[in-house]
């Protein structure tokens, strides 16, 4: 495979733009966990801390109007698709200043602005959105290209394999980004998927592939590579990415009997994708710790800022209730 | 006016075509819609005309297509679904109910998902429990859709425009028994309102609602009822949702006498909706409790003894009329 060439400083530039991102994330998410566990969060959140290389070294290799489709663990791809922090806690909290209005909630997150073309509760469902958005694209003639992000759970799903198929057979700019962070809900994926996750992408002519989901700078050079190929009419490809979600399903579920502290700690420890990407910035001379540290003291001013702006934001006026029901 | 007539499945390839030309966005995509024109034949010529870029021929995978469709009309298009059997609308229904009718609210108004669902209802095509139910009370259920109900070839043409120009979702159901059957239909540019009734005939003695194929049967059981004296008024909602309250109110306030017959399953069906709107808003006008005539309760049967059996007939309708009317 040929080696890009990048301009050494560029390169720099835009992996500690991921490390930012990255940062920005897992503080987004530590915090809702914090308003969760103070009450002040109605309902639940299911928390992406750990997952943050994915939707980061996806949506980088994005442009900002090609299109995601999120999960219920939708957070981060909407953050690293570029949306707010401030929007988001308000929409968290049910405010009128959120994406949705207050309507959507943590599962709904929508921001047509940055391509996202929402976050879907129900596993696997926004597969044929995906689909559709990439179909739509092609016939406009656009060059977008759709993200379809979705866990390891919705390989369960026939929706999943019914668009696949017609993404094959049409060659459309999609690609099905799935997140195998090794627990659908509370059952491990050893006891739901059988065979091997890229022989069923695989099965429809379509080019699939895994990475280490825990480092970031993998996930964006695949993944720009695939896109750069759907881009060129060359059809959609299938990226699986190896992670770790930190927390449990959600936010209450704080147990996880389902699994071991110990296989914890090992991805915390040895896998985490920030630290990674610190270790070999610094490591390699690229940065030091001081530069990171900024990033990080920045991304805590914003996070402390987008939540004291979504608490203080005012609820939804309650005539909006049976608005926007019909276009 | 023109006094051309067209037969409901003609009138109902003109709309689509009328709105391709009209409307580059706007595409079909379905089961055997292409070279083979849908198996009602309702499709014959447009692949010609449009080529298979908009008229797409798709595996067998309802919810599939279904959700390409949603992903499409939030992106810039406006597809019509074809979903061949009112039957396989269960295999699409976190599409439509979950996705296509929930975007544009839980968006806070951002997206919208300007769809048209197109399929078909009614039994007595000897097909048996999985290919001729009406399942319009189902998707009528859901906020964020809205379901037309054409009954003639007029309303075919009319509602389908319509639902191609909305930009909410739109489920229309064909009676697949009225393909064949003629009527005028205006050559030039025409739209049906959505949400307004119209009185199929006029009358003073009892009221008949009807949707879809028992329009003809309402019509049908007028005329016999003239025959013995009573004057029955045939009114047709058109869409269930929007459903035009008011039209039918004032109709039961005028005869105080009402049947609401409809091809969906009796319980907890259209017709229950329907009278309970009018109870609720004619109630002291009514001589007695609006009268309820759907499909019976049971699974389509295949054997044409038992099958007809199960779908409401002219002498249903005239024998609840006549007991109404105090003439039975």
């Amino acid at each position: 495979m040929a080696t890009q060439v990048i301009d050494p400083r560029m390169e720099l530039e835009q992996h500690l733009h991921m490390f930012r991102q990255m940062a920005k994330i897992r503080a987004f998410e530590e915090q809702v966990n914090e308003l969760y566990k103070g009450a002040k969060m109605p309902g639940l959140a299911h928390l992406y801390v750990g997952e943050e290389a994915v939707a980061v070294g996806v949506c980088e290799a994005l442009h900002r109007d090609d299109f995601i489709t999120s999960t219920h663990r939708g957070h981060g791809h909407c953050l690293a698709k570029g949306a707010s922090v401030n929007r988001m806690f308000a929409e968290l909290l049910g405010k009128e200043a959120g994406y949705c209005r207050g309507k959507g909630g943590s599962m709904h997150i929508a921001d047509p602005e940055t391509g996202n073309l929402g976050a879907n509760a129900i596993v696997g469902g926004s597969a044929g959105i995906a689909t559709g958005a990439a179909l739509s694209a092609k016939m406009r003639g656009s060059g977008q290209v759709a993200a379809c992000f979705f866990g390891d759970g919705a390989l369960g799903q026939g929706l999943l394999y019914e668009a696949m198929n017609m993404a094959s057979l049409w060659k459309l700019p999609v690609i099905y980004v799935c997140e195998n962070n090794l627990y659908g809900e509370y059952t491990p994926g050893a006891e739901t998927v059988a065979g091997k996750i890229l022989d069923r992408a695989r099965a429809f002519g379509i080019l699939a592939e895994s990475v280490d989901g825990q480092d970031v700078q993998l996930v964006n050079t695949t993944m720009r590579r695939l896109v750069e190929r759907a881009r060129r009419g060359e059809g959609p490809a299938f990226l699986e990415c190896k992670t770790y979600r930190y927390y449990g399903h959600h936010v209450g579920d704080v147990n996880r009997e389902y699994r071991t502290r110990e296989e914890e700690r090992e991805w915390m420890t040895t896998r985490d994708p920030l630290q990674t990407l610190a270790d070999r910035l610094t490591s390699q001379g690229l940065t030091d710790q001081e530069v990171l540290d900024r990033i990080l003291a920045d991304v805590k001013a914003e996070i402390d800022t987008g939540v004291q702006f979504a608490l203080g934001a005012g609820y939804p006026d309650v005539r909006q209730v049976d608005e926007d029901v019909y276009a | 006016m023109s006094e051309r007539e067209l037969t409901y499945g003609e009138a109902v390839r003109e709309a689509i075509a009328e709105e391709m030309r009209r409307d580059p966005r706007v595409f079909l995509i379905g089961e055997d819609v292409a070279e083979a024109g849908h198996p009602f034949k309702t499709l014959v010529g447009l692949v010609d005309e449009f080529g298979t870029d908009r008229i797409i021929d798709t595996p067998i995978s309802e919810p599939g297509y279904a959700g390409i469709g949603v992903g499409a009309a939030m992106t810039g298009m406006r597809p019509i679904v074809d979903v061949m059997f009112g039957d396989f609308i269960t295999l699409t229904m976190d599409q439509i109910v979950n996705q296509a009718a929930k975007v544009h609210y839980m968006s806070g108004g951002k997206l919208k998902v300007p769809i048209v669902f197109r399929t078909t209802l009614g039994a007595t095509r000897r097909s048996a429990a999985q290919h001729s139910q009406s399942l319009h009370a189902w998707v009528s259920h859901i906020p964020g859709l809205k379901v037309a109900l054409p009954s003639t070839p007029y309303e075919a043409k009319g509602l389908m425009k319509t639902a191609i120009r909305d930009d909410s979702p739109v489920v229309i159901f064909e009676d697949k028994m009225m393909y064949r059957s003629k009527g005028p239909v205006p050559a030039e540019d025409y739209t049906v309102p959505f949400g307004v009734a119209d009185i199929k005939r006029a009358g003073t003695d009892v009221t008949i609602v009807a949707t879809s194929s028992m329009v003809q049967v309402a019509l049908a059981a007028a005329v016999m009822l003239e025959e013995i004296g009573i004057s029955a008024e045939v009114i047709d909602p058109r869409t269930t949702f929007p459903l035009d309250k008011q039209a039918l109110i004032d109709s039961a306030k005028k005869t105080s006498r009402v049947i609401v017959v409809d091809e969906g399953y009796e319980r907890y069906g259209v017709t229950a909706e329907i009278a309970a709107v009018i109870a609720d808003g004619a109630f002291y006008h009514l001589d007695a409790p609006v009268k309820r005539i759907g499909a019976m309760d049971v699974p389509i049967p295949f054997s044409p003894v038992l099958e007809d059996l199960t779908v409401p007939n002219e002498k249903a309708v005239v024998d609840a009329a006549k007991a109404l009317c105090r003439k039975a």
